[in-house]
């Protein structure tokens, strides 16, 4: 396949992006979202899941749910480039909701095959969904998983770091047989199912632990043995999405740190005068700017060139997570004082960029699996 | 790449590029070709190249979106397509590189009719070689102190100073001159020539070459004394020189309005001029390290993958600038190109002499030097393009002045 020199960004995207935009400024402004998810420094606030679910409602309305569910199945079937555009505005915004989870979901179940029609049925009407599989060591390898399936097809076990558990209605729980590694629809109000909201330092979004006992599967949505794959055809996707969202939010700590640098006066000169502030400010930009092509090229190759989508994701996220480590370390380091303390609103930015970094396999981790890729495993050369 | 985005006349072009091309290249030379247009050494090399060129611009790729009067191609939105053609065929690289990136341009923007018409043609077909004096010892990263003085004499100008880091000045025709014409003003007190080296030579010129630090030739400082300009070879109006000089550095630092026909660097001896990423993978494959391969430690693997990673976001990021809904200030990308650009040159090249180890201490003349050598001469000649074109601490206030409007540092 060939890959379209505009990333396949086309007007739709650009109107999603532009919509995304604009109802964000509107109704998730800096100030409001402080207010909504920052009123409580208390330790207890931590481990409370806290948005808004007016505004939900209205991402609800425009039919976000259903950007990457194709149309045959009730949704808007558009690519990841679109998709990508519409995270970057929720990262930007800082915007606390169970979208990107579902976003993320979605590929998965995608890669499920028909098995997840139905699924994808209710995503597109407004269904929220998590990945829940992840094991307490946190790792991201596909067949990591605590959950078991018995002989009656009964989940029991503990999915940890689940993401947006609080907000969602059901997850894809990954489980282990005998027969292999399964992918498993389970509402979470389903019997046997607890959810343990984790104490976390992000204030955007919520996690938990997610304890099953003995709980029946709404639906199986990969059969034993057929989940890994699933997984697999899924993360680049996955990846993309949350360097999507790091790039975002990365633009936001730049122009909000630009804006202090240009207003702040010391010395009797603005900040931003002084080199020192400056070179660093630029160097935030030109990082930025490097992870943000590369996402857009993730969601082509991903769109376009399946073969090197895993690659591209890869490079993505390993250029958007050390650029969100950078962003947010100036961020507060060049708001002097201010920026070290609760009022301000760069916090929020700065926890949700450390919570992104590590999500699906931080910088380091997706450059060691590039480098197996691109190099060849340690011992492969004689 | 996907060409469903291109106008009928650009899929028509990229059509006749590569028909052109599938048998349009010059002969392998018989000698070794230099790396760059900075490097270029001998006047063999040098006929070589223009010859090519000259081949090239007579088949339309060179020049394409100027108009025809002025020996372009008159077509839009072309030579970006040529140069990826040129590239992709392995192409040798242009010589006449300052008059494309640099002068035509600015003569285009800013010439009379009749300026454009006589210098134009012949710097497209690299008949006329040309040359920049910009800098001077005074005025390097502060360019806007220029000394050098133009001052009237009857009809004409008389021209009296020293330029310097002058690429390719002791084969030039041409140089564009940069000179003060108001001792009382600082930006708006310059004054912007064409000027006719070759023939001041023993006029008024001298041309010294400038050794670098690798031992190379290929840049010079150039004296002028008393030398004669006739008033036509001004460009724009006395006094404006700052304002045309941003257009020839737009242009060099590849911020500029319009794309400067380039090709690879092929055709030489395939090992000597790949100084890309990608070579870091298959040099790490034959270097060792504690007497296993250097592509097996993990330091080096993750160094190396970080300058993979640069090397495809440099490439994406210019795949994005020709996207405008994916770009929030028209000069954000086209400013960090040379900033950008020269730094992962420069790093690439650092971390090749880091897996070469003890080898890399070979100079290019020694047998045993792998790759020739090209590795630590390549990372010293990297400094070439970290400090040329306004340095890149000062890269770094322009963007941070022009596109995230901080306060001017100076």
């Amino acid at each position: 396949m060939t890959r379209p020199h505009d990333f396949g960004f086309d007007e739709t995207a650009q109107i999603l992006k532009g919509t995304a935009r604009r109802l964000l400024q509107d109704h998730c402004a800096p100030e409001a979202l402080h207010r909504l998810v920052a009123l409580d420094a208390g330790p207890a606030r931590a481990s409370e899941c806290v948005w808004d679910e007016a505004l939900w409602r209205r991402m609800l309305d425009l039919g976000w749910t259903a950007v990457a569910v194709p149309e045959r199945l009730g949704g808007f079937g558009m690519g990841l480039v679109a998709i990508a555009g519409l995270v970057e505005e929720l990262g930007r915004a800082a915007a606390p909701s169970p979208l990107i989870v579902t976003l993320c979901a979605t590929y998965v179940a995608l890669a499920c095959g028909p098995a997840a029609d139905e699924l994808l049925r209710r995503i597109a009407a407004g269904l929220s969904v998590s990945l829940a599989g992840t094991d307490r060591r946190g790792s991201w390898e596909a067949e990591h998983t605590e959950v078991t399936v018995d002989a009656n097809g009964r989940l029991s076990g503990t999915a940890w770091f689940v993401q947006d558990a609080g907000k969602v209605g059901a997850l894809i729980v990954k489980a282990r047989s005998a027969q292999g590694l399964g992918l498993y629809l389970v509402e979470v109000d389903a019997t046997g199912v607890t959810i343990v909201q984790d104490a976390i330092l992000d204030l955007t979004r919520d996690q938990a632990h997610v304890v099953l006992r003995e709980v029946v599967p709404a639906q199986v949505l990969a059969s034993p043995g057929d989940g890994a794959r699933a997984l697999v055809a899924a993360e680049p996707a996955i990846l993309t999405i949350i360097a999507a969202d790091m790039v975002g939010a990365g633009e936001w700590q730049l122009q909000t740190t630009a804006e202090y640098a240009r207003t702040r006066v010391q010395f009797e000169r603005p900040i931003g005068f002084f080199q020192a502030v400056k070179h660093p400010l630029v160097d935030m930009m030109v990082q930025l700017d490097a992870a943000r092509s590369l996402v857009y090229d993730a969601a082509c190759a991903f769109d376009h060139e399946p073969e090197s989508a895993e690659v591209c994701a890869r490079m993505a996220k390993a250029a958007a997570s050390d650029a969100a480590a950078y962003c947010s370390d100036r961020s507060v380091q060049l708001h002097g004082g201010i920026g070290f303390t609760w009022e301000c609103f760069v916090q929020l930015w700065f926890k949700r960029q450390r919570h992104n970094e590590v999500l699906y396999g931080d910088a380091a981790h997706q450059r060691a699996v590039l480098a197996d890729r691109l190099l060849g495993r340690i011992g492969a050369t004689a | 790449m996907n060409q469903s985005s291109e106008s009928s006349e650009q899929a028509a072009f990229r059509a006749h590029c590569k028909a052109w091309l599938a048998s349009g290249l010059p002969p392998r030379p018989g000698f070794r070709l230099p790396l760059g247009p900075l490097e270029i050494a001998t006047r063999e090399q040098l006929e070589y190249l223009c010859a090519w060129q000259k081949a090239a611009h007579a088949a339309g790729l060179v020049g394409c979106d100027y108009p025809r009067e002025y020996g372009g191609g008159g077509l839009r939105d072309c030579q970006w397509i040529a140069n990826h053609e040129l590239k992709a065929a392995g192409a040798p690289f242009f010589p006449n590189i300052v008059g494309l990136g640099m002068a035509a341009p600015t003569i285009f923007h800013h010439g009379t009719e009749a300026q454009k018409r006589r210098l134009l043609p012949p710097l497209f077909a690299a008949d006329e070689i040309w040359c920049q004096g910009f800098s001077e010892p005074g005025a390097g990263s502060d360019l806007a102190n220029v000394q050098a003085l133009a001052e009237r004499d009857g009809e004409g100008w008389r021209v009296n100073g020293h330029k310097v880091w002058t690429t390719l000045a002791h084969f030039a025709t041409w140089m564009i001159l940069l000179c003060r014409t108001d001792r009382a003003r600082k930006h708006d007190g310059m004054t912007y020539f064409v000027a006719p080296i070759r023939d001041g030579v023993g006029r008024g010129v001298t041309i010294r070459p400038l050794v670098k630090m690798t031992g190379e030739l290929g840049f010079n400082e150039v004296f002028f004394e008393d030398y004669p300009i006739a008033d036509d070879l001004r460009l724009d109006e006395v006094g404006r020189g700052w304002a045309v000089a941003m257009t020839t550095l737009l242009h060099e630092r590849g911020a500029g309005s319009l794309v400067t026909p380039s090709a690879g660097g092929g055709l030489g001896d395939d090992s000597e001029t790949t100084l890309g990423a990608a070579g870091l993978v298959e040099l790490a494959k034959r270097s060792y390290r504690h007497g296993k391969p250097a592509s097996d430690d993990p330091r080096l693997r993750d160094a190396i993958v970080k300058m993979l990673i640069r090397e495809r976001a440099f490439a994406q990021n210019e795949r994005r600038a020709a996207v405008p809904a994916l770009v929030d200030h028209p000069l954000r990308l086209p400013l960090q190109h040379k900033l950008t650009l020269s730094e992962l040159l420069q790093d690439t090249a650092r971390l090749a002499c880091e897996i070469e180890g003890m080898a890399a201490t070979l100079h290019q003349t020694d047998p045993n030097a792998p790759a020739g050598g090209r590795w630590p001469h390549a990372y010293m000649n990297s400094f070439g393009f970290t400090i040329a074109a306004g340095s890149n601490e000062v890269q770094r206030n322009i963007l941070g002045e022009r596109v995230l409007r901080l306060a001017k540092s100076k």
